[in-house]
């Protein structure tokens, strides 16, 4: 039972406190490059949730076999395997969504997130663990991504997952690509303005 | 390698690459050139037969490598002084091929050929400028955003960090080719191309590393540092990726490494001008660091959009 509660907190961790896009600011390419669309986030989400997740256990796994000096060529080939496996799949069965992520599937390789977890986080705790925390990340990030592409595609197109949603299109702006830039900033900003005022106000109550 | 014998060999590539513009034979026709994706321009020494050139039944014009495929003419429009005529197609050519057209007809003669091409030098240099603005990896690709501002702090570093990613990425690209078109295709192992790419970086990195530690002390003091943060950028991965997609060959895998590094090195500077500026600002206390930054760089980013569409061959 004391190991669901952790498994639980692990999984909050990434999605809440430890987010890796609005909080630690890491794997932001994706965020701002393919996020036009809830689907495209959604999409690259899982493939991310589905690397992280492998690669954690993985190394998990096998970490007393690995000498500390290879660690990190270990984690990228590691990392650079299960990449291959989702791009293969993905361009088999869903070749028009894989098109549009174009050549950011392949790039997951390069995610800063996923080598940090491992070195932070697998090689150090057990199985269960690094899959529960493997896990978390993968859905912060996904829910990062899902977040901004909510808010460029309501804004830019008007629509949710494709569907018309306001029957109008406000703001073409949003749909340009530099405008991710400006949703991600804007977003961080609104998760810092709440974080001050949370903070504030819990110190006007003591 | 010595610096006089790397001037001798850039000078021999350049001239191989020149040797087609100055070998051109003079004829009958003077000058042929794109005018635009649907026109081509002829020049002739002479006057020439209205009747003749207008009439597009008398042109056969394919692309070089496919014969077969005839492009069609809309119309063929000869110009007042009845030297050049211009040639109108029906669909947009693809201008980065040599098109071969051929006249029936033509001042008596039953068969004129000659061949309209963009200079190969010119199309070189065009990926080059494509890489470095039009498509400029940070502002119009979004890719090495974590380096990008994690770095852009202050000039220096983001100088030293620009020049030490384009010497990896020249570098890592030009051993990336090699791989793909003489292992990697040959033996049917493209499904590898993630695995053979990412250790083909991380191995020029760590080469680089070593290298610049014992060729050149004082380099690495000042650049050493930023080559941990190289290897876990998507940048430079991205350009061997890109280049195995477009089938490119060694040349212009060369000018795409060296656009896509010199628009990092560009990307880098001007942001880091603009962060120094900020550090005197008065920025409200949400926006500080990142969201602010985020902003500034999608301000550039719509800047960069007014390079799409440059053409300057």
């Amino acid at each position: 039972m004391a190991n669901d509660k952790s498994s639980m907190q692990l999984i909050s961790r990434g999605i809440l406190s430890e987010n890796p896009i609005f909080k630690l600011a890491l794997s932001m390419c994706p965020a701002v490059g393919i996020s036009t669309t809830v689907m495209n986030g959604l999409l690259l989400g899982i493939a991310v949730l589905f690397v992280q997740v492998f690669s954690s256990v993985t190394i998990s796994i096998f970490k007393n076999l690995i000498h500390p000096r290879i660690r990190i060529p270990t984690y990228t080939l590691t990392i650079a395997t299960w990449v291959t496996v989702i791009d293969l799949v993905l361009a088999a069965y869903l070749p028009e969504a894989y098109a549009k992520m174009g050549i950011f599937v392949k790039l997951i390789v390069a995610f800063a997130i996923i080598t940090m977890r491992l070195e932070m986080f697998a090689s150090k705790e057990s199985v269960n663990d690094s899959f529960w925390d493997g896990l978390g990340m993968g859905l912060g990030f996904m829910v990062g991504m899902m977040t901004i592409g909510f808010v460029r595609e309501l804004l830019g197109s008007g629509a949710i997952f494709g569907y018309d949603v306001l029957g109008f299109k406000p703001l073409l702006f949003f749909i340009l690509p530099s405008a991710g830039f400006f949703v991600v900033g804007l977003m961080m900003a609104f998760f810092n303005w709440i974080e001050i005022f949370y903070k504030r106000s819990k110190g006007l109550k003591r | 390698m010595n610096l006089a014998y790397t001037r001798y060999i850039v000078l021999t590539a350049l001239l191989f690459l020149l040797a087609p513009i100055f070998a051109r034979a003079e004829g009958l026709v003077v000058n042929q050139k794109f005018i635009s994706d649907k026109e081509i321009q002829v020049t002739f020494s002479g006057p020439v037969d209205k009747a003749v050139t207008e009439n597009i039944q008398n042109y056969t014009i394919y692309e070089e490598p496919d014969p077969d495929i005839r492009l069609e003419l809309s119309s063929a429009v000869l110009a007042d002084d009845g030297k050049s005529v211009t040639l109108f197609f029906k669909e947009p050519l693809n201008t980065a091929k040599t098109h071969v057209i051929t006249v029936h007809g033509l001042a008596g003669i039953d068969k004129t050929t000659f061949t309209v091409s963009k200079s190969y030098l010119g199309y070189l240099f065009g990926i080059l400028i494509s890489a470095l603005l039009i498509n400029n990896f940070v502002f119009t690709k979004y890719l090495g955003l974590c380096v990008f501002f994690g770095t852009s702090k202050k000039k220096d570093t983001a100088k030293g960090m620009g020049v030490v990613f384009t010497m990896v990425m020249v570098v890592s690209a030009l051993m990336s080719w090699f791989f793909y078109n003489f292992i990697l295709i040959p033996f049917d192992l493209n499904f590898l191309q993630i695995v053979v790419f990412i250790g083909l970086v991380s191995l020029t990195v760590q080469a680089v590393d070593t290298i610049l530690r014992k060729v050149n002390p004082i380099l690495f003091n000042s650049f050493g540092v930023y080559l941990v943060l190289v290897i876990a950028n998507c940048v430079i991965i991205a350009v061997p990726l890109i280049l195995a997609n477009n089938n490119y060959n060694v040349f212009e895998t060369f000018m795409l490494a060296l656009g896509a590094g010199g628009g990092f090195l560009l990307a880098l500077y001007l942001m880091s001008s603009v962060s120094e500026r900020m550090q005197l600002a008065n920025i409200p206390k949400t926006f500080k660091g990142l969201p602010i930054a985020f902003i500034v760089a999608g301000q550039f980013a719509m800047a960069f959009l007014g390079f799409s569409g440059l053409q300057l061959f």
